[in-house]
């Protein structure tokens, strides 16, 4: 009796209809503000602190740049102005920051190769271009090639031999990265594989590979490649002066990217791999076809760090005597001819605008990629 | 559509009789005796269901036959080829072996028609025309034809299983295994996925099949083996195991799940 009166039977035949949010709930642009800016007293303090503070570093910013800058005229415009930018010594110095001491006449073979190198770059990261197959042989086959004629020249080809020592500028920047992107993201996908290997001797390889490179500043292993790799190869093998930090920087972002790509393999459930092999799919096929793709979509972003690490480590190289962008903002800035006292801050906004401008660019398009990646195969 | 696929398997000259032969097969997990002499013999044909307490080692048991797991002792002939430590001859084996896992195990990257056709295009090398046509021939035959552009991710638990088994069929296989294939799966989609196994039955498949559904024990086995701390405790007929099992452990097995 009295259960029944406590707990009476709920019973309910009429089907309730749906109702539209109250008010306050609603989504909505004055509700999110409202909800996420100006929730309680501090924070709405906060809000405006940093409105503030971004609007005055904004301000800053554009009047240096902008507002106050010194877009035309000679240097006497510029060393009467020590409010803003000196865009005037941007314009003439850019070959020299493009080209770096690269003969003028020959210049157009640089073009060329950054040509081909865009629109091939751009047709395989557009993923809905056509035929990226082929851009890719073309990428990591013709290209290389191409690239290592044009810039340095065959005699056979009319086209004189250009020593490296000449190359320089956004060139060498570009050259580095390229060159070290491309290595060290199947050098790291190998050392990676090594690392999980079952061959005791092969993962011993790798496991001391990647932790002595990751354990020794990227400083050192240019001083070791600069000045070690002539000691250990007899004379006539020793690289060019060029290549040799350009394998020191393949080398050293590959056992980051090893390390990146472990962690992509970690993630992959054992039930891939056994799926995999009881279909009777070989080790390689099941890697390439199953383990990896899955492996490498989930460490995009870690990849995209690691190549834009590198982008920037590429600024080192002039340690070592290599005159690359970075390098070349330097000599320019000092350049006598064009004392005024907004050039240095002048040369390393725009370089830091340039690098801004890479790295974005890189980690936007990651971003895209992963969206693409998660709508592709998530509900 | 491929005929060939579809009429029931006839035996072939210099095909053995006998589908899955263990000999005194032992595994140790390091020092752990996970299977103990185990000998048992499959003929072509036959449907097999084992069942047993959790921990029993029929998963092991099972994975041993292609070979996921690596036995210390005794032998496995699979197909008349002995199971042994060469890969390339492993590889061989696991093609004619299907297998089913309790969790789907689909390649979420790759849609469900991309799953299929992977190991026909990769493995035995087909056209992938022909591929496509096999991969689509049974997605229908496991009734998700219209699932086939989708990803694994955007599937029910009962279709990602069928698929699965769809993925299998495809490489032809003349024994398929399965480990619980509706353990994981929510109450309302066992039946799709059990009625997929009796229609492949029906058209005699060899099947080793891992499970505690006792309705089709009962429906479709040729033989019931129970299994209980690395050992084959019991091998009858489903009636007669039902019936008047002999063992006590086998007994008390059998009191636990039918209440
Ligand atoms: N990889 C492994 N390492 C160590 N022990 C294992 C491993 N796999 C299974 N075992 C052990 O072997 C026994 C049998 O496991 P399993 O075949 O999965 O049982 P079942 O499938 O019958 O539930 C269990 O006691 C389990 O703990
Ligand atoms: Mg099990």
């Amino acid at each position: 009796m009295t259960d029944q009166s406590l707990h009476p039977p709920i019973v309910n035949l009429a089907l309730m209809p749906a109702m539209a949010p109250p008010a306050d709930v609603r989504p909505g642009p004055v509700t999110w503000i409202k909800r996420n800016l100006f929730s309680t007293p501090f924070s709405a303090a906060l809000t405006i602190c940093f409105v503030l503070l971004a609007v005055w570093l904004l301000h800053q910013f554009l009047s240096f740049a902008i507002l106050k800058a010194v877009w035309s005229g000679g240097r006497e415009a510029c060393s009467a102005n020590p409010e803003g930018a000196c865009w005037p010594f941007i314009a003439e110095k850019f070959d020299y920051l493009r080209y770096g001491a690269y003969p003028i006449s020959e210049r157009w073979r640089v073009d060329l190769t950054q040509a081909i190198g865009t629109i091939l770059i751009v047709w395989l990261l557009w993923t809905k271009a056509p035929r990226r197959k082929l851009a890719a042989m073309l990428f990591f086959v013709f290209y290389p090639i191409a690239a290592f004629v044009l810039l340095r020249g065959v005699a056979l080809l009319h086209l004189p031999v250009i020593d490296t020592t000449l190359w320089g500028g956004l060139l060498i920047t570009l050259l580095m990265s390229i060159v070290g992107i491309v290595f060290s993201l199947p050098l790291g996908v190998i050392l990676a594989l090594g690392r999980r290997s079952d061959l005791p001797m092969v993962k011993a390889v790798c496991v001391t590979f990647i932790e002595v490179v990751r354990g020794v500043p990227f400083i050192t292993v240019l001083f070791m490649a600069n000045f070690m790799m002539p000691l250990f190869v007899p004379d006539y093998l020793t690289p060019d002066r060029l290549l040799r930090p350009l394998i020191a920087i393949a080398l050293f972002s590959s056992a980051y990217m090893a390390e990146v790509v472990r962690a992509g393999l970690q993630a992959i459930p054992k039930g891939q791999y056994e799926a995999a092999k009881a279909l009777g799919i070989s080790y390689f096929d099941m890697m390439r076809l199953i383990v990896l793709p899955q492996a490498l979509t989930i460490v995009i972003p870690s990849i995209v760090s690691t190549f834009i690490g590198l982008f920037k480590d590429t600024t080192l190289v002039a340690i070592v005597g290599i005159a690359d962008f970075l390098k070349a903002i330097e000599t320019a800035r000092v350049d006598p001819s064009w004392a005024g006292p907004t050039i240095s801050s002048t040369g390393y906004l725009f370089a830091g605008l340039v690098y801004w401008g890479f790295c974005f660019g890189m980690s936007r398009y990651s971003q895209s990629m992963e969206r693409q990646l998660v709508r592709g195969h998530k509900s | 559509m491929p005929q060939a696929v579809c009429t029931p398997r006839r035996e072939a000259p210099g095909e053995s009789a006998v589908a899955v032969e263990l000999r005194d097969v032992n595994k140790w997990f390091g020092s752990f005796h996970a299977l103990k002499n185990i000998n048992l013999s499959v003929p072509r044909g036959q449907r097999v269901v084992i069942c047993g307490p959790s921990g029993s080692g029929k998963s092991t048991m099972i994975r041993c036959i292609n070979h996921l797991e690596d036995h210390q002792s005794g032998e496995i002939i699979v197909n008349g080829k002995p199971v042994a430590q060469d890969l390339r001859k492993i590889d061989e084996v696991r093609s004619n072996v299907g297998m089913v896992f309790q969790h789907f195990n689909l390649f979420p990257h790759l849609t469900v028609l991309e799953n299929c056709m992977l190991a026909p295009v990769w493995v035995r090398k087909m056209p992938r025309m022909a591929a496509e046509e096999l991969a689509r021939h049974y997605l229908d035959r496991v009734r998700i034809a219209e699932k086939a552009a989708s990803y694994p991710g955007q599937l029910s638990g009962g279709q990602q299983q069928r698929a699965a088994i769809a993925r299998a069929l495809c490489m032809n296989p003349k024994i398929m295994l399965f480990d619980e294939p509706t353990s994981a799966l929510d109450p309302e989609m066992v039946k799709e996925v059990l009625d997929t196994m009796v229609s492949l039955a029906g058209e005699g498949m060899t099947m080793l099949c891992v499970t505690h559904e006792m309705g089709f024990a009962r429906e479709v086995a040729d033989r019931v083996v129970f299994m209980d701390r690395g050992e084959i405790v019991e091998a009858n007929t489903p009636h007669e195991f039902f019936a008047n099992s002999r063992s006590e452990r086998a007994r008390q097995f059998l009191a636990q799940i039918l209440t």
